[in-house]
């Protein structure tokens, strides 16, 4: 039962208010794309343990789309940033650096 | 015998005594009784058969981890099995009865498993029953759960009321030991939120019968002094009987509140599910005391040496006369002392240690009450009843000592702080090897949002055994929990109670006594009483190669019962850790979960059952519908007609009226349902050639177009009408299960992908009434209700919309249809819905209107090949199998599926196509879902399948049978007759024909 903060309407919301929705910055592979991309595009997720980026959407509150940069093995939360980006932003990355010095980084 | 002690019992109210009954028989006990206690106070010992041996059982324990005492409590509506006595609270007129024996308690046929005692080892279910397959059906099964088991579930749906609490507070502190009022008193003071509860209904835990004094006085006093000091505080709520069920990510916790089963005539829920978020939650659980594994030790009259001092101080009963102590520790000390003081003999205390001294030991001598160091029980004479323990060493293997008569047994094996809250959501535990038990390690907390440890064990739960450092601790912790949060010292009740400190010699870990106890003996020394696992099953799982504590509880199925192996866990790692040659702390516990203690499925439901279980969504039409006959289908959240019954119909002669009938003249159908959603702004005809597989951006304003949504695998998701209201606004008609899966599915593009698309989508499916005018007439029936639009096929043709007035009723009117009929349907704000069916009823008397429901529908559909989304598709169906490929474009460079579909395997011949079957005798209806086989036999045995049935009716309007498939390949078949096995052996066969069967011209719709 998670809290993660809706970047939009501000509320600390409950996780039985929030949908979730994956991985975040998965990039959309259309017509023309090979056969990899596309099985990375559709199939391929990162299952980490540790710094994961998710997509949740504040279903019962405000119905927006929104990402959280989160741990997987502790829960614990770096932050959560509205879902118009294709990449993390630099607060939040800081953040993460400094809560977990040996994260490999973001990788999109 | 148990009996009633002449004098003592701080928790009983003599003076009101109360009656009650246990299997049929009345009792008497006393306001402030548990039903344990009260019980054991009328003699009745014997309260149950265990679950695999039938082995007759008495209560070991006094509270929450009481692994036998269960019971079922209440008759009828009301009944509920596996009860526990000791946390039951008694009232006049209780109603208990015991379990798992037949024919009765005293004399138990299933006892005669204990003789088959070699034959049912560690895994036995898994080595006895693995084949034949089908005997586990007809005979192990059946035979197995009519031995086994414990209470059998109510016959009758629960008639008590439940609910939930959603609360947030600051700190919630469980338990309300002096640890816990000590930590809610150093929390309350800084102006924090605290929310203080208690399993039990009386404060003070333990120390009352430990005999503690707090800041100079008796516990009793310093705790009704901590109370009234809490009471004043406006920032502390106080719960009894409610227990701390749960500890889940970050901070949210469940507590477990019974309001009136102490009180069943009382008003109100009788359990309330309290869901609170916490910024920290303080453990102060305290702790539960170990048995000692010795042969014998589950006879009724052995007992934790705390529960009978419990039994005694609390509720004023002895449980025997004469009462052995065994113990590896000071603490059943003060049992013998208690004993004693109240009069009863204590004939021995058997100490495994050797050398311990300690001014408990010394106050037991000084009573006269005989020690024997260094010894241990060989075993427990008695059976249904404790007669006497035969002495042996404790280092020895049990070569008999000496025989003592007893009454009963009262056993401690150490004491193992309650780390369940700790544990529930992650918290580590490390091995206190002087105290032998495992406590929370405070460097590995669980963890919350903000990467900081969110829970506090208190005082005895984190491992701080003597009063006085147990209050120093849970002052910190109380302290700590407000300041993390930002409280500040507020400089009142700034320092901890003091205690005076307490000398103790060591406790001496004790995994079964006699330590070189052999077979026979650890055949008979029981770890898990409710599961019936000893000492010796844990040794042979051991043997047999499981290393791990978690295989090995599920083989041996050690701690599985419904107490969760609160008194047999840590015995039972410490054997296999034995066994294994390890140290205990390599071994490690099993996993901890919630609920610490059982909660009652009312509670969890709460509110949501019955109406409340799922909100009901209903059309405008629905009352109507409901005095006309509607026979009811769950159709997403709504409910939809599936015909309408008149006097003396049955249900398929109202479903062929209703075809025929519209058919034939003219039908009304309620279609509110379908879901309706605007797409509008200035990309929205982009937006819609991305989420339709056909082109959408080309209808032109007052046209309609049958559309398809996939999504990115190029599966079909959904269908439905498009309607485009205006150049920037398009409406969207879905299936009506799906509007609101649409309606997401749009949001979730717009928002992650085409942000800087300007479009907007609402879903607008309960603002609009809709419903559709059907049949020859239908043209005639709008025309008679009074209307300013030109109906003619020329001014107003297939696939063409228009707004105007139907009897005075503003209306959107879309030529569309799902029935092959000349068909309108009409769309007009929900608050005018209900006139414009009864308007429409009325003129559609002359021309033979009648409503329809959703079976003549499906019929209708199916009579022209139309698909139905869930019938026809199953989340695998691309258009192109059902011959859908001309609504998928070619030309757009772009829409949701379109990669997807270009995947070979898509573009394969030899997938599964949509086909229309003909049965052999035409009065055969074929099952939907039965399976067309070819080609003989499979590898596993099974006939080889090449598709399935999706859609089979009786057709009234043609008069013979109608399905449709999705065969292999099906559009080569045509022609060729396919084979339906059924069950029983019955095979219907069928011809592949085109999936139309009905005026496949469309002429009848179009005119």
């Amino acid at each position: 039962m998670l809290i993660l903060h809706c970047p939009y309407c501000g509320i600390h919301a409950d996780e039985t208010e929030l949908a979730p929705g994956g991985e975040a910055h998965i990039r959309r592979a259309g017509p023309g794309s090979d056969d990899t991309e596309f099985e990375n595009y559709m199939f391929a997720r990162k299952n980490p343990k540790g710094v994961h980026f998710e997509r949740w959407r504040h279903v019962h509150g405000c119905g927006k789309w929104f990402h959280a940069a989160r741990a997987t093995d502790t829960l614990e939360v770096f932050g959560t940033y509205p879902a118009q980006t294709t990449e993390p932003p630099e607060e939040i990355l800081a953040h993460i650096r400094k809560r977990r010095p040996d994260w490999k980084g973001f990788q999109g | 015998m148990s009996t009633r002690h002449p004098a003592l019992g701080r928790l009983i109210d003599r003076s009101a005594p109360l009656e009650f009954t246990f299997n049929g028989a009345r009792l008497r006990g006393f306001a402030g009784d548990t039903l344990a206690s009260a019980l054991l106070a009328n003699g009745q010992m014997l309260l149950g058969r265990s679950y695999k041996y039938h082995r007759p059982r008495g209560p070991v324990a006094a509270g929450p981890e009481e692994p036998n005492a269960l019971v079922g409590l209440g008759t009828g509506a009301g009944f509920e099995p596996n009860q526990r006595a000791t946390t039951t609270e008694l009232f006049a007129g209780l109603t208990a009865s015991s379990q798992n024996h037949w024919p009765s308690l005293e004399f138990d046929i299933g006892a005669v498993n204990q003789a088959l005692t070699a034959f049912f080892p560690a895994g036995f279910y898994y080595k006895t029953f693995m084949f034949p397959r089908a005997a586990w059906e007809k005979l192990f099964e059946p035979v197995i759960r009519r031995a086994a088991g414990l209470g059998r579930p109510p016959r009758q749906s629960d008639p008590d009321d439940y609910e939930h609490f959603h609360i947030h507070v600051d700190v919630l502190v469980v338990g309300g030991g002096v640890s816990g009022l000590t930590a809610a008193l150093a929390a309350g003071s800084t102006g924090a939120r605290v929310l203080l509860i208690e399993q039990t209904a009386h404060w003070g835990g333990r120390a009352p019968v430990d005999d503690a004094e707090i800041d100079g006085q008796p516990a009793e006093g310093w705790i009704s002094a901590a109370l009234k000091e809490l009471a004043q505080m406006e920032n502390v709520t106080l719960r009894t009987r409610m227990m701390g069920a749960g500890v889940y990510d970050h901070g949210y916790a469940l507590a477990y509140e019974r309001l009136t089963d102490h009180a069943p005539d009382m008003p109100g829920p009788r359990h309330r599910l309290w869901r609170i978020r916490a910024g920290r939650i303080i453990n102060a659980a305290g702790a539960i005391e170990r048995p000692l594994p010795f042969a014998g030790n589950d006879i009724p009259g052995v007992m934790l040496a705390g529960a009978v001092r419990d039994y005694l101080l609390n509720w004023g009963v002895s449980i025997g006369d004469r009462t052995v102590i065994v113990t590896n520790n000071d603490d059943a000390y003060r049992t013998a002392i208690a004993l004693h003081d109240a009069g009863l003999i204590v004939p021995a205390i058997i100490d495994a240690r050797t050398d311990a001294d300690s001014p408990l030991i010394a106050a037991a001598r000084e009573r006269g009450i005989r020690v024997e160091r260094g010894r241990a029980i060989a075993r427990v004479d008695g059976g249904k009843r404790v007669r006497g323990v035969t002495l042996c060493l404790h280092a020895g293997e049990g070569a008999p000592l000496g025989h003592i008569p007893c009454d009963a047994v009262a056993m401690s094996g150490g004491w193992s702080p309650v780390v369940h809250l700790w544990s529930h959501c992650g918290g580590k535990l490390r091995w206190d090897a002087e105290q032998a038990l495992f406590r929370p390690d405070p460097a590995r907390p669980p963890l919350g949002a903000d990467g900081s440890g969110f829970v506090i064990s208190a005082g005895t739960a984190n491992g701080h055994l003597d009063t006085a450092s147990a209050l120093d601790d849970a002052f910190d912790a109380g302290r700590r929990a407000a300041l993390e949060l930002g409280h500040k010292d507020k400089g009142k009740g700034g320092k901890a109670p003091t205690a005076a400190p307490e000398e103790h010699a060591p406790v001496q870990p004790v995994w079964m006594m006699p330590q070189g106890a052999g077979a026979h003996l650890q055949e008979k020394a029981f770890l898990d009483y409710q599961n019936d696992v000893k000492v010796s099953d844990v040794r042979l799982a051991a043997q047999e190669g499981y290393e791990s504590v978690e295989h090995t509880k599920r083989y041996t199925t050690l701690g599985m019962a419904s107490d969760q192996g609160k008194l047999s866990n840590i015995n039972g790692l410490a054997v296999l850790a034995d066994s294994l040659g390890r140290e205990i702390p390599q071994v490690g516990t099993t996993t901890f979960r919630p609920p610490w203690q059982p909660i009652s499925f009312g509670a969890i439901a709460g509110m949501n059952r019955g109406p409340l279980f799922q909100p009901l969504r209903k059309t405008p039409i629905h009352d109507w519908l409901a005095e006309n006959g509607a026979h009811w289908e769950p159709v997403g959240g709504w409910r939809r007609p599936y015909c309408l019954r008149r006097a003396g119909e049955s249900v398929e002669q109202a479903v062929t009226r209703e075809i025929l009938n519209t058919r034939r003249n003219v039908g009304l159908l309620d279609a509110s349902t379908l879901g309706k959603i605007i797409v509008k702004g200035r990309d929205a005809a982009r937006f819609m050639d991305m989420l339709y597989t056909n082109m959408m951006s080309t209808l032109k304003v007052g046209r309609c177009r049958y559309g398809l949504m996939c999504n990115e695998n190029g599966f079909l998701f959904d269908d439905g009408v498009v309607v485009r209201l205006s150049d920037d606004t398009f409406l969207c008609h879905t299936t009506s299960g799906g509007a609101d899966h649409v309606h997401a599915w749009m949001e979730e593009w717009l928002q992650t992908e085409w942000w800087d698309w300007q479009v907007f989508v609402a879903n607008v499916t309960e603002q609009f009434g809709q419903i559709a005018v059907v049949g020859p007439n239908a043209r005639k029936l709008l025309a008679d209700m009074g209307t300013d639009l030109d109906l003619s096929a020329e001014a107003l043709p297939f696939m063409g919309w228009a707004e105007g007035n139907i009897a005075g009723i503003p209306a959107r009117i879309y030529r569309i249809s799902f029935s092959g009929e000349l068909s309108f349907e009409v769309a007009m704000p929900a608050s005018r819905a209900l006139e414009f069916w009864r308007a429409a009823l009325e003129a559609g008397k002359s021309h033979g209107v009648q409503p329809y429901g959703t079976e003549a529908l499906h019929v209708m559909r199916a009579e022209k090949g139309f698909i139905m989304v869930g019938d026809e598709t199953d989340g695998t169906v691309i258009p192109q199998d059902l011959n859908l490929g001309w609504a998928v474009s070619r030309k757009k460079p772009d829409f949701l599926g379109k990669r997807g579909m270009e995947r070979p395997h898509m573009q394969s011949d030899d997938r599964k196509q949509l086909v229309g079957l003909l049965t052999e005798n035409p009065d055969d209806v074929l099952p939907t879902g039965a399976h067309a086989v070819e080609g003989g036999r499979r590898e596993n045995g099974m006939e080889n399948m090449i598709g399935h049935v999706t859609s089979s009716y009786f057709s009234p309007t043609l008069g013979h049978s109608i399905a449709m498939a999705l065969i292999r390949g099906g559009n080569r078949r045509m022609g060729d007759t396919l084979t339906f096995p059924l069950e029983g052996g019955r095979v219907i066969r069928a011809r592949v024909v085109e999936p139309v069967f009905y005026d496949k011209e469309g002429e009848r719709q179009n005119v």
